[in-house]
């Protein structure tokens, strides 16, 4: 917990408790935060910790969307970092805003504040019969105090809101139709946009059939074009639509070289590359990776594996949109991307602006599972309303932007290799990971220019270079995220390989490295547990010295065994588990498979135990788990990005298939119950257990064991034959 | 520019549009019914899906003047004033959404599924909801919550 030395970095940055809590009109509690809804539930979660501190209903609190100069600049809302932000931040500024507003009742009804009872906002006290509101005690409606990091906050066995489930922030107007996402977005003399993108990353605008641009401008639609960069304005959104077609056929491409096409997995372990030991702690140093010796003498048995995952992308069900409106050399944007004051320092950057001119607010758009379109079309909005200033522009991507112009989370390699003594203990490991970046988000703070980062700086008049990413040294940034595994294997020799020169764009997909790190880890245990014969769950435990870990594995075995998992005709079941960045949930994950005649993975029923610390909203926190169990094994089984020498062939659903409702595992999550701990983030702790899970649950089905994504027919056809 | 007719909601419409915009564009930008969402454009989502004479039909690509004689409801149009139809109040109690932007298309063609069919096997379920795409991962509070009407019903 903090202690006044060790300022919690939110409240540091914002010390005024008015910068979190509003008292708004009609008796209502305005939350700020600078993390925004994804449909994580933040703002369910953020609601019931304020409603708790101050003894008010839930459905008295309202959580602002984070808009620039007036919510906390809380940075990204990604990495599964918001409850110990936000959620941390909310919680002692209620707690403050309680105490300051109960002294100021006792003085009001001239009674001591420790006679005072609280009920909804409303407080009386024991000795008398008057009463007073919040809202009462602040006409004006400002605190004017600091955030107190000392104050006392509830004790867990006095939470009567914390740890309920409700009815979440939004649920119903999603379930009416009636949540307005940036999509719906409507303003006085908006103009709607659309893009016409080159066929691949390195193509160059030849040239414009002019006589199409003077058609379409004798209809009051225009061009816009800036270099590479071409987008169509028009009053009526599906008239932009068509003259979006119309364009992309009168337009002429220079298609330079393609993109680079060599065997992926190839150029991931061959390619130019930086290559860094990960130390204890998980963080790379900039020191000399020590080569691989031969295994320990005590070693009686060395296995070795390399697991191969492919590009894969966000995905995101809604193609990205940005609204921006230029007027008197300011502008307005909307977007609905993870960080309103990152963005907004680099488009300032981008455009050549002064930050204060730029005024950001967010929108919510549909699930981004980490850095997808969402600031590239901010920026693109930016770009055409500059070119028709004074009105509004609503630019939403299509599919096919989405789809071939998403950052993408990068195609990976894991090289392991494990010694087990006499006793099945493991006394030497090696874990390499090759992959791309995962650092591309659009922040200053960072290497290189912030505006690389933005796609469109790459097509304008003066286009900027592509980034390169220097590799990022923090503990579990990046590739090298999980890359230390938990387990107790004594001086594991840990390598982070950063790759030069592969093909795509890239960038945060949730969990960045983690993911591959974890299932090809995880499907290693295994084979070492079966060489070691120990059973799967006994073998990792014989490895942990950390109890909280334990505990999620003994209790996902327990339900596991109960519920006879894998015991049917034709059935297998496997188990996998990692702490998330190793400081965050602890999850083991357990999957039911069966691979049918047509050698397709059928996935029957999944368990999920998971200790993500105090929850708050444990509804909230199961859906989180469910959907990144369900989200990782569409990745497993499911997806890659493919692609050729002139692009991207991945531009739709059927070229980029991802799981269906004919696929989806019964699940079963359990939590574990941890009143008075700090919040563990959880919104990404499932994905690498679900990969690792996957592989071990189809070895215990066939007798295959996969190591190359996604697991679909081909692949399992393939191994067999093998 | 042409007039057509709709029938939408159970209220009667004229709008003034190019006959060719799909069916989308208009229930979205001409009667402001935001509910239906654009997320392929391709009839590969879901997300745009409506009843048409009670059946799941997606919007996004069929133009307007072929449903003009049509009876079309959009997810606004299931709730009775303030009260949830039972998919609707399913959904919610559940919580079979996340960000929410594939639920409406969803809760669509559930209740054209029930409407046709009280008790719906499994592989009923899976075709009706198999060109319904959803990335948060909902599905199986989708599935529990259609458990929950059938056994309502049963």
């Amino acid at each position: 917990m903090a202690t006044p030395s060790d300022k919690h970095p939110s409240i540091a940055d914002h010390p005024d408790l008015d910068q979190w809590i509003g008292m708004g009109a009609d008796e209502r509690i305005i939350l700020h935060t600078g993390k925004v809804d994804i449909g994580q539930r933040i703002s369910t979660a953020l609601a019931l910790i304020a409603a708790e501190e101050l003894d008010v209903d839930y459905d008295r609190v309202d959580v602002r969307r984070t808009e620039t100069d007036i919510d906390p600049n809380e940075g990204f809302t990604a990495g599964s970092m918001s409850m110990q932000h936000s959620g941390k931040a909310i919680r002692m500024a209620s707690a403050t805003a309680r105490r300051f507003l109960l002294a100021r009742a006792a003085e009001k009804l001239g009674v001591d504040a420790a006679t005072l009872v609280v009920e909804d906002g409303l407080i009386q006290s024991r000795d008398t019969n008057e009463t007073i509101t919040y809202w009462e005690l602040m006409p004006d409606g400002k605190f004017d105090i600091p955030v107190d990091e000392t104050v006392a906050v509830k004790a867990p066995e006095d939470h009567t809101k914390v740890g309920t489930s409700v009815l979440a922030k939004g649920m119903r107007e999603i379930v009416t139709g009636r949540m307005r996402f940036i999509h719906d977005m409507v303003l006085p003399d908006m103009l709607n946009a659309r893009l016409v993108r080159p066929p691949h990353y390195l193509a160059e605008l030849k040239s414009i059939d002019e006589g199409v641009i003077g058609r379409l401008a004798a209809n009051n639609i225009t061009v816009v074009r800036d270099g590479s960069f071409v987008a169509v304005v028009a009053a009526d959104e599906y008239a932009s639509v068509k003259a979006a077609g119309q364009i992309a056929n009168a337009v002429e491409w220079n298609l330079k070289d393609g993109l680079p096409t060599g065997e992926l997995y190839d150029s991931l372990t061959s390619n130019e590359r930086i290559s860094l030991p990960v130390v204890k702690g998980g963080a790379p140093v900039d020191e000399p990776v020590l080569r691989l010796k031969n295994p320990p003498n005590e070693a009686i048995s060395t296995a070795s594996t390399r697991f191969e995952k492919p590009y894969q992308m966000h995905g995101s069900i809604a193609p990205s949109a940005g609204c921006a409106l230029f007027e008197d050399g300011k502008l307005a944007v909307w977007t609905h991307n993870q960080g309103v004051y990152p963005l907004r320092a680099t488009m300032a950057e981008a455009l050549d602006m002064a930050v204060d001119d730029i005024h950001i607010t967010y929108v919510p758009g549909s699930g981004c599972y980490g850095h997808n379109g969402a600031d590239d079309a901010a920026f693109d909005a930016a770009l055409i309303a500059r070119a028709v200033p004074g009105k509004p522009v609503l630019l939403k991507w299509t599919r096919d932007n989405e789809h071939a112009w998403e950052p993408y989370g990068s195609a990976m390699v894991c090289e392991l290799r494990g010694s087990l003594d006499a006793n099945g203990k493991v006394i030497d490991w090696s874990h390499e990971s090759y992959g791309d970046t995962f650092m591309a988000r659009p922040a200053p703070g960072r290497v290189g220019l912030p505006a690389e980062k933005l796609l469109s700086t790459h097509y304008m008049e003066s286009p900027l270079d592509w980034p390169v990413a220097p590799p990022t040294m923090g503990a579990h940034v990046g590739v090298h995220r999980n890359l230390e595994p938990l387990y107790t294997f004594p001086e594991p020799r840990l390598v982070k390989n950063l790759v030069r020169r592969l093909p795509l764009r890239v960038s945060a997909l949730r969990t960045l490295g983690a993911f591959a790190n974890v299932t090809a880890m995880e499907s290693f245990i295994d084979e070492l547990a079966e060489a070691a014969d120990i059973s799967p769950v006994e073998f990792r435990l014989i490895h942990l010295d950390n109890e909280r870990a334990k505990e999620v594995i003994i209790t996902l075995a327990d339900h596991m065994k109960t519920d006879q998992a894998g015991q049917d005709e034709g059935r297998g079941a496997g188990i996998a588990f990692s702490q998330y960045k190793n400081v965050a949930a602890y999850c083991a994950v357990g999957i039911e498979v069966e691979v049918n005649d047509e050698a397709e993975v059928k996935l029957h029923r999944a368990w999920i135990s998971c200790d993500a610390g105090e929850v708050v909203d444990p509804d909230g926190l199961t859906a989180q788990l469910e959907g990144g169990l369900i989200q990782a094994a569409s990745w497993s089984l499911y997806e890659q990005v493919t692609y050729d020498g002139g692009g991207i062939t991945s531009r739709d659903w059927e070229t980029y298939p991802i799981i269906r409702f004919n696929n989806i595992p019964e699940v079963k999550a359990i939590l574990m119950e941890r009143p008075g701990e700090p919040f563990l983030g959880a919104g990404e702790a499932v994905a690498g257990p679900t990969g690792g899970a996957i592989i071990n649950a189809i070895y215990s089905a066939v007798g295959l064991r996969l190591r190359r994504m996604p697991f679909d027919p081909d692949a399992i056809k393939l191994v067999a034959m093998q | 520019m042409s007039e057509i007719d709709l029938h939408v909601n159970g209220e009667s419409h004229t709008v003034d549009v190019e006959p060719d915009t799909p069916l989308i564009y208009v229930l979205r930008n001409h009667l402001k019914l935001t509910g239906p969402k654009l997320g392929c454009g391709q009839e590969q989502c879901g997300a745009c899906v409506v009843l048409v004479d009670g059946k799941a039909t997606n919007s996004c690509v069929r133009a307007v003047s072929e449903f003009a004689s049509t009876k079309i409801v959009t997810i606004e149009g299931l709730a009775e004033g303030s009260e949830l139809s039972p998919v609707q109040k399913a959904f919610q109690d559940e919580g079979a959404a996340q960000c929410g932007y594939c639920t409406s298309g969803i809760i669509v063609a559930t209740t054209a599924l029930l409407n046709s069919n009280t008790q719906p096997s499994d592989d009923d379920i899976h075709e009706a909801l198999h060109d319904h795409l959803c990335r948060c991962g909902s599905h199986r509070r989708v599935l529990a919550a259609i458990s929950r009407l059938t056994e309502e019903g049963a």
